[in-house]
């Protein structure tokens, strides 16, 4: 499997109209029109994090909670949505990513009740919803543990060009996995990812800056 | 310890502290992150400092057989974590098991590590006379959303 050096640029691939819609576009807009337009659009925000919008991936998932219920984006309209990729038995990483995650919500104040954090396990073979759940909530009880099967989380980590790999250690075995957090808006759209080394403040800013745009 | 007899605790008290006044590696603010019932594995981090070159070899404890010494390292935003056979002790300079590093993976668990517990576990070390030393260390139980141990010495970077 290809492990992918940084987030595929987005940019240029995504949300590029094809060239025969861009021909009408360019048609139905005059120059002048298209002025007003550029000056009335909101002035463009710049995120510490890796700027995603219009991508044409990590566009969202189908898995289930601990109980079982299934979920989707759309279950968190209204919300931002910030995802981690993870499992349980990760020492270091996950927790740190979590841990962030319940400093980021605390940094945003009253706006930390408009974020909803969610985890998907890459380990579903050890990963059980009951497991899950605790885990979530040992961090913030607002958390949500989602899971599928293996095909599914297969799915789902090709959707957000997630890179995970079992590997065998001496008594049991490990998993190799992007440490990204996706960002997605209160429509479901996705946004930004953030990194691993990036600060809870730099989080925070970058969140709270995309809920005001959307409040 | 307190699935420990009070006997059996004073011997380990007492060993440790035997081996620790001969130890040339000394250990400094150990911790276990906690776990979630049936989560069966977490990490031990640790700050050793070697009075002489030295090497970490294997970590036991009697908390589950499965013990570990890894390193996780971050290669292009992907999370790699590896069994080494070792970790280096130069001479005088401390070396950290932190997130983000080296740490003693504690795996196939049994029963929730919680936060409170304390983790006895016994780092060996081998010089470079091949000679081999035992220290042991009883290791707080921190919460699972700890980020470090709780700092109160100044770090000095030569």
């Amino acid at each position: 499997m290809r492990i992918p050096s940084s987030p595929p640029r987005p940019a240029a691939t995504a949300a590029r109209p094809s060239p025969r819609r861009r021909g009408l576009l360019a048609l139905a807009l005059s120059p002048l029109l298209a002025a007003t337009l550029a000056a009335c659009k909101k002035a463009p925000v710049a995120y510490k994090g890796m700027d995603i919008t219009g991508a044409e991936y990590a566009r969202g998932f189908t898995l289930r909670d601990a109980q079982g219920q299934v979920r989707t984006l759309a279950d968190f309209r209204g919300k931002a949505v910030m995802l981690f990729f993870g499992f349980t038995q990760c020492p270091d990483v996950c927790p740190t990513a979590l841990t962030r995650a319940t400093e980021i919500r605390q940094l945003l104040g009253a706006d930390g009740q408009r974020l909803q954090v969610l985890f998907i396990t890459i380990d579903p073979e050890r990963d059980t919803p009951a497991v899950l759940a605790s885990y979530t909530q040992a961090f913030d009880a607002s958390f949500i543990g989602l899971h599928g099967d293996a095909a599914q989380t297969e799915a789902t980590a090709k959707e957000f060009k997630v890179y995970y790999k079992k590997v065998p250690t001496g008594a049991s075995y490990t998993m190799d996995h992007s440490a990204f957090s996706y960002v997605f808006d209160p429509e479901g759209k996705p946004r930004l990812v953030l990194r691993h080394e990036q600060s809870a403040k730099d989080c925070a800013d970058d969140l709270r800056q995309l809920l005001q745009q959307s409040a | 310890m307190h699935s420990i007899p009070r006997s059996a605790a004073l011997a380990l008290v007492l060993a440790a502290l035997a081996s620790a006044s001969q130890a040339q590696v000394t250990i400094k603010d150990a911790w276990v992150r906690a776990t979630v019932p049936q989560q069966q594995a977490t990490g031990a981090f640790m700050q050793l400092r070697a009075a002489r070159d030295t090497r970490l070899v294997s970590a036991s404890s009697p908390l589950t057989p499965a013990v570990e010494v890894h390193e996780m390292a971050m290669q292009d935003n992907v999370m790699r974590m590896r069994q080494v056979p070792g970790v280096d002790l130069p001479a005088g300079k401390p070396v950290e098991l932190k997130p983000g590093g080296y740490h003693v993976m504690l795996m196939n668990l049994t029963q929730q590590v919680k936060a409170g517990d304390t983790v006895p576990i016994t780092l060996v070390f081998e010089g470079k006379d091949g000679k081999r030393e035992s220290v042991q260390v009883q290791a707080p139980v921190r919460p699972l959303n700890a980020t470090a141990a709780p700092v109160a010495h100044g770090e000095h970077k030569h």
